[in-house]
């Protein structure tokens, strides 16, 4: 159910349970990423010609408590049927009506006969940190007279002669700042396999966050034969 | 939620039910499949182990030799489907969970004294034990400490 004109395309909300390593069929190592993900439930059906305007699937994942649940949220759960509501929702944007009806449940088997995946997380946090690790700046000599500056940006422009811009430091100018903690999407990463018993999904390689962050995992924009 | 029984979960899938059972010292013959365009074959790599690192999955270890004069070492995944079979020719009586000291050594200085390993502690492993894969670094390792 990945490729009927766009109206459903395989996508769930999960877990980064760890990294491991597995085996190919060739008996070769391949570094590994377990998701828990799904079961998930179409919370919310949108469509182009409803009081939405456009067409969408919003899905929800992980049974919140109803009593630490906001109201507005309880109901909108309740309206699908559900018993209990949602702890985390995300929309699916979608180019055609989905054939899913509010309620429907999600889960790893959309993802059966899928090559590849993008996975969004929350990175890691790092705080406020310096230009070297935060943009790759190659920092200052180590010797030949500098001092107590080896890891400084060095020049930013600004004064006289920068092209236009003169005295003034140009917008969006990398310097040191806070990284990590934002969304961040790694891309066209390779679904080793999909365990339907246990909801998991092993995708080849890293993916955004620290264990137990919540990621949302979709079909691969931008690969063309996406299937197995 | 238990992450950890997720994560054995995926692992068990992967890993040998009967990991060859050897311990470091030991004269082993690693036999390794190969493949060759469409053919597959047997390559037999023998050599002394000089080190068994990691556990479970992740479990890895290094077979030493000398081939025309010049030390070679390969490390192996325990539980790779590649490593076909694992003989060992020969027991070795050593004091310590890595022999990283036999690549300073050439000729007769490499012998190794036959034997079971020396195991401090409670028990005598005897080399047959059905113990998991990392056991035998763990039950070589206080060796070290005696000294």
């Amino acid at each position: 159910m990945s490729e009927n004109g766009q109206g459903s395309i395989a996508a769930l909300l999960g877990r980064k349970i760890g990294m491991t390593r597995v085996y190919d069929d060739k008996g070769t190592v391949v570094p590994v990423t377990v998701i828990e993900a799904g079961p998930n439930v179409v919370t919310q059906v949108k469509t182009e010609d409803g009081k939405d305007g456009y067409n969408a699937i919003q899905l929800g994942f992980e049974d919140a408590k109803e009593r630490r649940t906001s109201k507005p949220i309880v109901g909108h759960c309740k309206k699908t049927g559900q018993t209990t509501p949602k702890k985390f929702f995300r929309e699916v944007r979608l180019t055609a009506k989905s054939p899913l009806t509010a309620g429907a449940t999600l889960d790893v088997d959309t993802f059966e006969t899928i090559k590849y995946v993008d996975v969004t997380g929350i990175s890691k946090g790092k705080g406020f940190q310096g230009v070297m690790k935060r943009w790759n700046f190659g920092g200052q000599p180590g010797s030949h007279g500098t001092e107590r500056k080896h890891r400084s940006p060095g020049g930013i422009g600004g004064g006289q002669g920068t092209r236009g811009h003169g005295r003034a430091i140009r917008l969006g100018k990398k310097m040191s700042g806070h990284l990590g903690d934002e969304k961040v999407t790694a891309r066209n990463l390779f679904l080793v396999s999909v365990d339907k018993e246990k909801h998991l999904l092993l995708v080849r390689g890293t993916v955004p966050g620290a264990n137990g962050g919540i990621l949302f995992i979709r079909q691969a924009k931008t690969v063309v034969n996406n299937t197995k | 939620m238990s992450k950890n029984a997720l994560m054995a979960h995926v692992e068990a899938k992967h890993i040998k039910a009967n990991p060859p059972q050897f311990d470091v010292g030991d004269i082993v013959d690693v036999h390794q499949r190969i493949v060759e365009g469409d053919k597959e074959r047997i390559q037999i790599f023998s050599g002394t182990v000089i080190m068994v690192k990691g556990d479970g999955i992740n479990t890895n270890f290094t077979v030493r030799r000398i081939v025309n004069n010049e030390g070679v070492e390969r490390i192996f995944p325990l539980h790779s489907p590649k490593i076909e079979k694992l003989e060992v020719k020969r027991k070795s009586r050593v004091r310590r969970a890595k022999l990283y000291y036999l690549r300073e050594r050439t000729g007769k200085a490499t012998r190794l004294k036959e034997g079971d390993p020396i195991v401090v502690g409670e028990q005598t492993q005897a080399p047959a034990a059905p113990a998991t894969p990392a056991a035998p670094v763990a039950e070589t390792k206080p060796a070290e400490g005696t000294k």
